[in-house]
């Protein structure tokens, strides 16, 4: 109650202004008018993708057998990353063969996701619909060619048909399992992903702008409830450290479940 | 008295309520699995993240409702 009051007395001009869905579509920086419209969305994800060539160029250009200290760190990285994410539902002779698909999806979701929390960038790469969607895509491509490829057109029966129920519940199960398979998935690939940054960085902007209206227009009054600023700074730092643990957990579940779909659908069902 | 505002956030905190306790109930039962036979936690964990992703579709699919167009009453 308290705080509406104040945040109404202030509401002329001069009032505090949370965060808006059109934080997401900044002003256009570069080549205004053309397809190629560069804003500090797309600036920062052209950024991203130069620091991770970048970064593995540097890392695999001089590797040896007897590796050096950041070697070390860099193949206990990557290991991890196959061992965990790849190996772990497709096993080895599949993993050999999407595991150069499934890291790239981890790293590059990885940087774009973690450009959010970088001061002076402060907006994930991953927070506008387009490259989910254009990464949810060709995982949906890749999993469905993995299963032609494995199994022939018997894949479609499996996964429309799938074996093992009475006849007339596929008059039910059929229309669900093509949503489920070839629709949701998809979908909630890219959305996921979406909305979590999206939702971090509303988080982070309220909390932020929140500390500067308390601390440089309440307090700056004289008026002693611009003290809530510490509150909300506090708040702030915790949900920034949040904000990175769910970057991290978010580029490993959308890896996960590429590998995960890739498996059930080159899975031999009885 | 009059209250403005958006019923879309109210219709989303509905909507997530089922979701996550779907959530926590996979996540929960497979902790107690792996705690049962801890050598089947890689098989548990594929399973649990597909379970995950299944429930939370719904509260995707709530959030989207909120972008659907529909025609004013």
């Amino acid at each position: 109650m308290l705080i509406s009051t104040v945040l109404s007395v202030k509401a002329d001009g001069s009032g505090f202004t949370g965060p808006s869905i059109d934080d997401f579509f900044p002003p256009v920086l570069l080549f205004p008018g053309t397809p190629f419209e560069i804003n500090r969305l797309m600036a920062i994800r052209i950024l991203v993708v130069v620091l991770l060539v970048l970064f593995f160029w540097l890392a695999t250009r001089n590797l040896k057998l007897r590796p050096s200290r950041a070697q070390v760190g860099f193949e206990y990285l990557v290991g991890f990353v196959r061992n965990g994410i790849v190996y772990e539902p497709l096993g080895e002779r599949l993993g050999k063969r999407y595991e150069a698909f499934i890291m790239t999806l981890f790293f590059l979701i990885l940087g774009m996701n973690l450009t959010g929390v970088i001061p002076g960038l402060q907006l994930s790469g991953t927070s506008a619909i387009g490259l989910p969607a254009v990464l949810a895509i060709i995982t949906w491509g890749v999993f469905i060619h993995a299963g032609f490829r494995e199994k022939g057109w018997k894949y479609l029966k499996d996964t429309l048909f799938p074996p093992g129920v009475p006849w007339f519940l596929y008059i039910l199960l059929t229309p669900l399992e093509f949503l489920s398979t070839f629709i949701v998935r998809p979908v909630t690939l890219a959305l996921r992903l979406t909305m979590n940054m999206i939702g971090g960085h509303m988080l982070l902007v309220l909390c932020f702008t929140a500390t500067q209206f308390f601390f440089f227009t309440v307090l700056a009054d004289g008026n002693l409830i611009g003290l809530l600023g510490v509150g909300t700074f506090a708040f702030g730092l915790i949900f920034m450290v949040l904000e990175i643990f769910i970057e991290v957990l978010q580029a490993y579940v959308f890896a996960i479940l590429a590998s995960i779909y890739i498996q059930l659908s080159v899975v031999d069902e009885h | 008295m009059n209250i403005v505002g958006q019923l879309a956030p109210l219709a989303f905190g509905l909507a997530v309520i089922g979701s996550g306790i779907g959530v926590g109930y996979v996540i929960g039962k497979t902790i107690e699995s792996v705690a049962r036979q801890p050598e089947l936690q890689g098989r548990l964990t594929t399973l649990m993240f597909l379970g995950v992703a299944l429930t939370e579709a719904l509260c995707f699919i709530a959030i989207a409702v909120a972008f659907i167009p529909f025609p004013a009453p």
